[in-house]
């Protein structure tokens, strides 16, 4: 196995614009509230930027393909900008390909953005996207929700657990992120909400009701990283490194052979191993101080918690009410709120989840900073349960 | 050696499951047309959204062809209907593909009348006495349309008949027949047209039916040498009530009491297919071997067709066909869903409704039998099913290469492995149901679901696959098709089981 990218590079500066419901900018003002909060926490001229990397995942809201958008917003100094795109995950690419280039060498400081203008489509919910010509002739013309809704009902069939025990524990899963997104200026959806009201609220996509899903919200988010010496030499201390970089790709085996039983996410586990093994966690309930998961619904995250073998199978649901993953609790997850209230602007999120941990590793988290933590991980999902890419990112402070 | 006897080989039959109750669409326009109120009884069928002429003739077939792979027998296949969805795409070849019946099939839409069914029936019976074919196919259906408020509406059902023509195993013998061709319009759609426009009922009655029928009766009992009296069965779809069909029969010499039940009061007339619909009725529920049946369908003239049943009836005791398809049925009380699933309501959609729906023909022609007759890959080395068929086999031990055949998975048992039922996609029937269905057999596909009973639906649930609408595409007129898993009810399941 490759040595991995665990401390050989260093984030300099983050940024992340308020989410929500911004009828005030278009994408251009949300890239440059995020580069400037960056720039102004990495301390460095434009200049001073190798290349740069730029997610944004949806070509009808206006922000554009290719490198040009990020570039002529934030007027870069013609560099090299490369646009990634893997559905919700492409902010976890955008640092990959940054955080890659610094360690090859490639460059000594880079950059990356994601953004997403998702409120000019007139609706709610994502907009309707086009998946080619094929795809749209056989496969159900459904959506987000309706497809990680099938997780619930394929878990309760493997593990036995009643739909009523199934609802109120993701319901606590949305209340527990609430509580958080209160507590946090950015976020998109800033109110505490309680299991009756997340239980009775309308239904979307059965069983996840209105407050299983998470925000559709306009933002961006950047990070901006060099290597551990050069931050040393500008002056940084409480350095923050990656520690892994794990992606993994289904394959056609969860949607197309009878082995994947539909209840768990095939390429979570495959990343999570990898991850682990990589930033030399061996006991990933007692080591990982906290998580940013992919929570795009309530029972994504429920699940997720034993792909990340945080809770052992089939105890995500006694976890989650035990408060295990509460702001209080062994692993707080989703400190900031989580897609659900921080908000899910696609190609910004995993970028984003980055942010988070980025600001509880260097204690600069205000109201909702947790105690002293070490290690910090983000899990960051694109497309569906059967078939989708899974990004496990691990980051912690130099010599963690 | 005797002459070898042609005839009808077997059927198969299908109606909708939905019923819309006539009380409920006579009382929600009383207030325009209380003329109607009287004809507030009983029920007719009434398609689901995504379902069509082409649709349900596809599953009258099936219900005939069974659950076998190998339809390569059947040589010809003709297609009698008024409601084709297409006017210039061979709508028989869309049923073609969706059976994958062999590409040798020489595939003929049948249209233009009402009796459309019939003649289809009498071409198929020409080629094979002929020795043009063996084994022909006779499909009719109608997914028919009437103006809200109308007579039609209430007369009116939707379903599907099937036939196989052939000189083995004959079910029923071909005795002889006969057609008149008379220009008598009682009713005409013009070709840009979506509905009828109807003349008079008493004309049509005492002009077209009194007078046109028995010249057709007596040509065809002539032509196949049977005596009036001989008749057992009168096979004659008709809106004017069963005592006028009786007093029709009987005017041809024939029993009014071998005037066969027209279904008008738990069916509904459906169109083209409904002399068929009807004779499979009557071959189902009450003829025995041996006796004589006279089908007739008036329109444009008359085609008259005399048959005699023979011991082999028996044979068809398995199938579904009419009898079973109107046993299987959910009363629909809603008149506002009627009018929406036949597009006569302009209702909000909603902006995801929006999305362009254009088929890349190109792409489903290259990909026909997976779209059209749910055709997936069989790896010939380790025996992995799976869909869509593809180079590399998806089976996680060994990705073989290049060593997939053709793998058929429409008529295979399957389960829902996960589901939901999604209030936010658009969809024409909410809430939008789709899921994983896994086959025993292997294979999984992500699929939409139909003819759901909301509430109902949960993981291990049993389905059977149908072929329905998958979109229109409103902007050019075309629609797409593919298959769905319709969730069987427990109760549904048990009794097949013991069927």
């Amino acid at each position: 196995m490759a040595a991995g990218i665990k401390d050989k590079v260093a984030i300099l500066g983050m940024g992340c614009s308020k989410f929500g419901e911004r009828w005030d900018a278009g994408p251009e003002e949300l890239m440059v509230e995020a580069y400037l909060e960056a720039m102004q926490d990495a301390g460095i001229e434009p200049t001073q930027i190798d290349a740069a990397w730029f997610s944004t995942h949806i070509d009808e809201t206006g922000t554009g393909k290719g490198g040009t958008p990020m570039s002529l917003a934030l007027r870069l100094p013609n560099i090299a900008v490369t646009r990634v795109e893997n559905f919700c995950a492409g902010g976890s690419e955008a640092l990959r390909g940054a955080v890659y280039a610094v360690a090859s060498g490639a460059a000594d400081i880079a950059i990356a953005l994601g953004v997403e203008k998702l409120k000019d489509t007139g609706y709610g919910g994502l907009p309707v996207g086009n998946a080619g010509t094929l795809i749209p002739q056989w496969a159900p013309s459904g959506s987000a929700p309706g497809n990680f809704a099938q997780l619930a009902s394929a878990y309760r069939a493997k593990h036995g657990v009643s739909k009523e025990d199934l609802k109120r524990a993701i319901a606590h899963v949305s209340v527990k992120s609430h509580a958080n997104g209160a507590k946090n200026p950015k976020a998109h959806l800033r109110n505490a909400v309680t299991e009756e009201q997340v239980m009775n609220a309308p239904m979307i996509a059965e069983p996840l009701g209105l407050f299983d899903c998470c925000g559709v919200s306009d933002g961006a988010a950047a990070a901006i990283v060099t290597t551990p010496e050069i931050a040393r030499a500008l002056g940084k201390k409480d350095i923050v490194t990656v520690k892994a970089m794990q992606l993994a790709v289904s394959n056609g085996l969860e949607s197309q052979h009878n082995s994947w039983d539909g209840s768990y996410f095939h390429t979570a586990r495959i990343a999570a191993k990898k991850a682990y093994a990589e930033a030399g966690i061996q006991r990933p309930r007692e080591e990982v101080s906290m998580m940013e998961v992919h929570d795009c619904f309530s029972i994504t995250e429920l699940v997720t918690m034993e792909d990340l073998f945080i809770s052992p199978e089939g105890h995500a649901v006694k976890d989650v009410m035990d408060g295990f993953y509460d702001a209080d609790g062994k692993v707080p997850c989703q400190i900031d709120g989580g897609l659900k209230c921080f908000g899910h602007p696609i190609g910004a999120s995993g970028l984003r989840m980055a942010y988070e941990m980025y600001l509880q590793l260097q204690g600069r988290a205000g109201e909702r900073q947790l105690a002293a933590p070490k290690i910090g991980l983000t899990h960051n999902l694109g497309g569906a349960p059967a078939s989708n890419v899974c990004s496990v990112t691990i980051i912690g402070a130099l010599g963690a | 050696m005797a002459q070898q006897s042609i005839g009808l080989t077997g059927f198969g039959g299908y109606i909708p499951r939905l019923r819309l109750q006539r009380k409920a669409v006579a009382q929600a326009n009383a207030w325009i047309a209380p003329n109607f109120l009287g004809k507030g009884k009983g029920e007719r069928s009434m398609a689901n959204w995504d379902e069509d002429a082409v649709t349900m003739a596809v599953e009258a077939a099936r219900d005939l062809l069974g659950p076998d792979d190998d339809r390569s027998h059947v040589d010809a296949l003709f297609f009698g209907s008024t409601t084709m969805p297409f006017k210039d795409r061979l709508n028989a070849g869309i049923i073609s593909a969706a059976l994958t019946l062999d590409e040798t099939v020489r595939a003929v839409d049948v249209a233009s009348t009402q009796r459309a069914g019939t003649s289809a029936l009498l071409q198929a019976l020409t080629a094979v006495k002929a020795g043009e074919a063996k084994h022909a196919l006779v499909l009719a259906a109608d997914h028919r349309k009437a103006r809200a408020a109308s007579a039609q509406e209430l007369d009116f059902g939707d379903g599907a008949a099937a036939i196989s023509v052939g000189t083995e195993n004959v079910i029923a013998k071909y005795l002889g027949g006969a057609s008149l061709t008379v220009d008598f319009v009682d009713h005409f759609r013009g070709s840009a047209e979506e509905f009828d426009y109807n003349w008079e009922e008493r004309w049509i009655r005492d002009e077209g039916y009194s007078k046109i029928v028995p010249r057709a009766v007596k040509a065809a009992l002539d032509n196949a040498g049977v005596k009036a009296e001989e008749i057992k069965h009168f096979v004659l779809p008709c809106t004017f009530g069963d005592k006028f069909v009786q007093q029709l029969a009987k005017k041809s010499g024939i029993a009014p009491e071998a005037a066969r039940d027209t279904l008008a009061a738990n069916c509904g007339e459906t169109g083209a297919a409904h002399s068929l619909v009807m004779l499979i009725h009557a071959l189902q529920k009450d003829a025995k071997p041996g006796e004589k049946v006279l089908v007739l369908h008036f329109g444009g003239g008359c085609d008259a067709l005399v048959f005699e049943t023979t011991d082999k009836l028996s044979t068809q005791s398995g199938k579904r066909g009419i009898a079973g398809s109107l046993a299987n049925r959910k009363e629909e009380t809603n008149y506002l869903k009627f009018l929406t699933f036949n597009g006569l309501i302009e209702w909000e959609q909603g902006m995801r409704a929006e999305q362009d729906k254009k088929t890349a023909l190109t792409t489903l022609y290259r990909n026909e039998d997976m779209l059209m007759g749910l055709v997936g890959g069989r790896c010939t080395e380790t025996g992995v099913v799976q869909f869509p068929r593809s180079r590399i086999s998806v089976n996680p031990n060994n990705h073989t290469v290049d060593t997939q055949e053709p793998y058929k998975f429409a008529e295979r048992k399957a389960k829902i492995l996960s589901w939901s039922a999604d209030f936010l996609s658009a969809s024409m029937n909410p809430p939008n149901h789709y899921g994983m269905v896994v086959f025993d057999e292997g294979g999984r596909i992500m699929m939409d679901f139909t003819d759901v009973e909301q509430g109902t639906v949960d993981s291990g649930m049993e389905v059977k696959l149908v072929f329905r609408i998958k979109d229109f595409d409103e902007k050019r007129g075309f629609r797409r098709y593919f298959w769905k898993a319709v969730p069987i009810l427990k109760e549904q399941a048990k009794s097949q089981a013991a069927e």
